[in-house]
């Protein structure tokens, strides 16, 4: 894997966040699809992992993108009983409910991940999670707290 | 004692088990004991000195006592629950080991205290605890002792603390904390549930958790070990007592148990006929954090 740059603030001095997105493949990206195709206007500042479910998003590939340079993160799939896998989104909501808690209790805030169930036809939906995630994160400024723990004196 | 120890012999003279894993005298206050021959079974012993979870011992991780064929393990009440952890995740057979049950009125924090049990010295998981009557097992060794001192739990005292703090108090907390870890690995080594023969931690490419022991890597570590745990924990403590760095894990680890219980009505149990919370699901769960 390639080291991504680390500082997300640019020479201006401005801040502009970066954010990861873990989509499933079979409603949030297509409805990420529909939202481009449909020329809705979307801030730029997020980038999409697509896999196969949300059942297959390790919590790890989350702490793993903090690590690597992200301030923030979305985590999409398929509404409740529209898994393709029939079960994935259920068993992923469990995980996510108990590891949004779990990092709260170790100091990271939990508004710097959003959840949220997009299906193959709510491209409008995906715009609107983009763009208010985009200007959350933005409020919330860099997170070099997490980024920056790798360093000695952290 | 000597029930125990007696007991012990009689399983290896007429073979039965191959092994016998307990506690006995060491330099410094209990620790486990392996005993493979009958003569040898004079050493066991149960105290309330005796904290450590033998269940940890059963583990597929340590296929080189396997060899011994069936094997008889001493356990407290609470370490029949860890015991039920692997025979509900099909790493044990309940048929491939005798339960030594031993009734047991609490333990102190560490091995190396002798002397009676008070609410000071008393382990912060016995606090309230009520079996003294080990349940589901093959033999039921001791005399019935008295509960525990009574006192309110210190862990939970603690969480509540912390739960009260913003998350930049909370995080600068953890970050203390965890700025400790040496990656020894204790933690997972001790752990009766932690059973991956190849654990994730231990995988190079791609390194999903950094393998260096900076503050970064180990909040990876110890975020991954406690969600792997999560609805699995025993809450033997054994990983905060066998931390050399003194990292408080039990909170980490009692929190998480807290947040099952609350979202999924799941408490650990000595029941191995109970589905584990984390890989089964219901369709009402709750979901207020998803948009």
């Amino acid at each position: 894997m390639s080291e991504a740059t680390t500082s997300t603030e640019t020479t201006a001095g401005t801040f502009e966040p970066r954010i990861q997105a873990f989509v499933c493949n079979w409603c949030t990206y297509t409805g990420a699809d529909l939202a481009g195709t449909s020329r809705i206007p979307m801030a730029p500042n997020v980038r999409i992992i697509r896999l196969p479910c949300t059942g297959r998003i390790d919590t790890l590939f989350i702490l793993k993108a903090f690590e690597r340079g992200a301030d923030g993160v979305i985590v999409s799939g398929c509404h409740p009983n529209d898994c393709h896998y029939a079960a994935g989104n259920f068993h992923a909501r469990r995980r996510f409910a108990v590891f949004r808690e779990l990092i709260d209790f170790l100091g990271l805030d939990p508004d710097r991940i959003t959840f949220s169930w997009v299906s193959a036809s709510e491209g409008k939906k995906w715009s609107e999670i983009v763009n208010d995630t985009t200007e959350r994160i933005r409020r919330m400024g860099p997170f070099s707290a997490y980024r920056g723990l790798a360093g000695r004196t952290p | 004692m000597k029930e125990l120890q007696d007991l012990a012999a009689k399983l290896l003279a007429e073979k039965t088990v191959g092994l016998v894993i307990g506690w006995e005298q060491g330099p410094r206050g209990a620790r486990p004991a392996f005993v493979a021959d009958p003569k040898d079974a004079g050493r066991l012993i149960f105290d309330n000195r005796c904290v450590h979870n033998l269940a940890a011992y059963l583990s597929p991780r340590r296929p080189h006592l396997r060899g011994f064929g069936r094997i008889a393990v001493a356990v407290k009440g609470c370490d029949v629950r860890a015991v039920a952890g692997l025979v509900r995740e099909s790493q044990l057979k309940r048929e491939d080991v005798v339960l030594l049950g031993v009734r047991c009125g609490g333990v102190h924090d560490e091995p190396t205290d002798a002397g009676p049990l008070t609410a000071e010295n008393l382990a912060d998981r016995c606090v309230g605890c009520e079996v003294r009557e080990p349940p589901r097992c093959d033999h039921v060794l001791g005399e019935l002792p008295p509960a525990p001192p009574s006192r309110d739990g210190r862990r939970a005292g603690r969480i509540a603390e912390l739960d009260a703090l913003d998350h930049a108090a909370r995080f600068a907390f953890w970050r203390q904390e965890l700025s400790r870890c040496v990656r020894c690995n204790a933690c997972r080594q001790v752990c009766p549930l932690c059973t991956c023969e190849r654990c994730l931690a231990d995988k190079t490419d791609p390194p999903w958790i950094e393998s260096s022991p900076h503050t970064r890597a180990n909040f990876a570590w110890h975020a991954t070990r406690a969600l792997h745990l999560a609805g699995r924990c025993v809450d033997c403590g054994e990983c905060e007592r066998a931390c050399p760095a003194g990292i408080p894990l039990n909170l980490i680890g009692r929190k998480v148990a807290a947040v099952v219980e609350r979202r999924f009505g799941y408490r650990t149990t000595d029941d191995p006929q109970v589905p584990a919370p984390i890989g089964a699901w219901k369709p009402d769960d709750g979901q207020e954090f998803i948009r």
